[in-house]
């Protein structure tokens, strides 16, 4: 089954880290997306550009509006995902878990909707 | 006569609801891979026994036959659906291959069983649901409570209470929490989870003590039941500490209101009142998790109600013994509460002004200025030290801060006793 971890940083405080700090933040990064393809559960990851690079598109009545900055404005900022296969919730969150992010900010575990197994009501 | 027959098979299938339905219903959870369907196969399995054991007499083991048939009868309900509708055709073929995969129940292994007991407790206490829904479900599924009865005990609507194990239940299926007992290395994290729910559901049923107090009682007993559960699948330390807690805080519960419902403090209840039996068997419990050398927070707490328990009067209390153990309670548990309750007992073992100096700097700390309690034993400790204006001041205080009935006559009452001021 598929989970999409939702990465959530706190921008100030990564944008507060010295080079030295960030250098072996972005050196957990790496050593987790190896080991997250070695064992079998990595699917896609990507890092996202700070919030203020954010655009939000709404369609209403036909009229295209777009507007600066994320839906809402949050303590914590989306700032990267990863999309894992895992046998189950536990599995999920184990790996979770290991995210390097799970120690500064926050990790949404989201399960994936499979439409082939959905009845089709 | 054929009428008194059927009775009798109506009585006996009863009997098994009651102390079988939920080990067959853990283990059809776990053949079926569903709550729902499992629900739904326990009934029809209860169904077919009221017809069938009239007919045939009542099988030898009754809990394999129930498991077995509700596995048979929610096979065949997944595949009758799926015949009456073309379009589920698809479906029908998973299903049948699903049905292929569920595996045959061990029908002798009673490990098997016990297994499924306690993955069903662990399920339901996931750490990913929400608190109220480990709370709700736990009740429903494991004690077999009804929605009502929940809704009842914890004072909500019964749609609430539906709700939210509605949507627990989807969450279940949804996020894929397995059914399984969690490994080892999680197990503490995971235990203290399922003894948390197991306390609060004890403490709903306990804090009351007002005109609902007889069926808040029954939330007590099935917290007490639940706890005995885990001990007896589990006998983790803390286990055994948090259901000693709860039988020697139950001891007290005949001494701890008049009969019309005002409340008595521990010093001053009829301690010929309190319930040898819960108090030997508790304390038997804290000897062995004591014993553990894994000592954890239900399980000093539970030592330090022991101690209460087994005093002849509040004055020939093990004090000093009181102490320490809040001493290493506060140290492996830290609160402000483990500190208020750590200075009523000193003040206990070296007088009210000891104690009152401890509650003052607790109070000054700013964390307990809303918990009635501390004002009500600062005020008492005033009481008792003559200083009746600071003591009405404080029981006024407490006053503002309950809502609870009994709470609130018995403040009244203290503050009607003090002598008046100047």
């Amino acid at each position: 089954m598929k989970y999409l971890c939702l990465i959530y940083d706190e921008e100030k405080k990564l944008g507060g880290m010295s080079k030295t700090e960030s250098d072996a933040f972005m050196g957990e990064y790496f050593a987790f997306t190896e080991g997250i393809r070695k064992s079998g559960h990595y699917v896609a990851g990507e890092a996202l550009q700070p919030v203020q690079t954010a655009t939000s598109v709404r369609v209403r009545s036909g009229k295209v509006s777009t507007t600066d900055g994320p839906f809402a404005e949050t303590k914590e900022q989306l700032g990267g995902f990863y999309m894992i296969e895992a046998r189950d919730l536990n599995d999920a969150i184990q790996i979770a878990s290991k995210i390097p992010s799970a120690k500064l900010g926050t990790v949404e575990v989201r399960p994936v909707v499979d439409f082939s197994t959905q009845p089709q009501a | 006569m054929e009428g008194d027959a059927r009775d009798s098979i109506r009585e006996r299938v009863d009997e098994v609801y009651r102390t079988e339905s939920r080990r067959v219903l853990a283990t059809l959870i776990r053949l079926l891979g569903d709550f729902d369907l499992a629900e739904e196969a326990l009934h029809d399995a209860f169904m077919a026994a009221i017809e069938q054991w009239s007919a045939e007499g009542v099988p030898a083991n009754p809990r394999a036959w129930l498991v077995s048939t509700g596995r048979f009868k929610s096979i065949d309900a997944m595949r009758r659906r799926a015949r009456f509708d073309a379009s589920l055709g698809e479906l029908a073929a998973r299903i049948e291959a699903a049905a292929a995969d569920i595996p045959e129940p061990d029908l002798d292994a009673v490990d098997g069983v016990d297994d499924d007991r306690l993955r069903l407790i662990f399920t339901c206490c996931h750490p990913a649901l929400p608190a109220d829904a480990q709370v709700a479900l736990t009740l429903r599924e494991v004690c077999g409570l009804t929605t009502e009865e929940i809704a009842h005990a914890f004072l909500t609507g019964a749609p609430t209470v539906a709700q939210r194990i509605v949507r627990a239940k989807s969450k279940i299926r949804d996020a894929r929490i397995p059914y399984q007992v969690p490994a080892r290395t999680d197990l503490p994290d995971r235990l203290d989870t399922v003894l948390r729910v197991v306390y609060l559901v004890f403490n709903e049923g306990y804090s009351a003590s007002s005109g609902t107090s007889l069926t808040r009682h029954d939330v007590s007993a099935e917290a007490i039941r639940l706890g005995r559960l885990l001990v007896e699948l589990l006998p983790e330390p803390e286990a055994m500490g948090l259901l000693a807690l709860m039988l020697l805080h139950e001891s007290r519960r005949a001494a701890r209101t008049t009969p019309d419902g005002e409340l008595i403090l521990m010093d001053e209840q009829d301690r010929s009142l309190w319930n040898r039996g819960q108090i030997d068997e508790g304390a038997e419990l804290v000897g062995r998790a004591l014993a553990s050398r894994r000592i954890g927070p239900y399980t000093l707490q539970a030592a330090i109600a022991a101690l209460h328990a087994e005093a002849p009067s509040a004055s020939q209390t093990d004090w000093t013994q009181i102490v320490g153990l809040y001493d290493v309670l506060a140290r492996a548990d830290p609160s402000p509460v483990v500190d208020l309750n750590r200075a009523a007992a000193v003040a206990m073992r070296d007088g009210p002004q000891a104690g009152l100096a401890l509650i003052d700097a607790i109070l000054a700390r700013g964390d307990l200025a809303d918990y009635q309690l501390a004002h009500s034993a600062r005020a008492d400790l005033c009481r008792r030290l003559g200083k009746t204006d600071e003591a009405r001041a404080s029981y006024r205080r407490a006053l503002e801060l309950t809502r609870q009935q009994p709470q609130r006559r018995f403040l009244e009452r203290r503050l009607r006793e003090l002598k008046p001021g100047v």
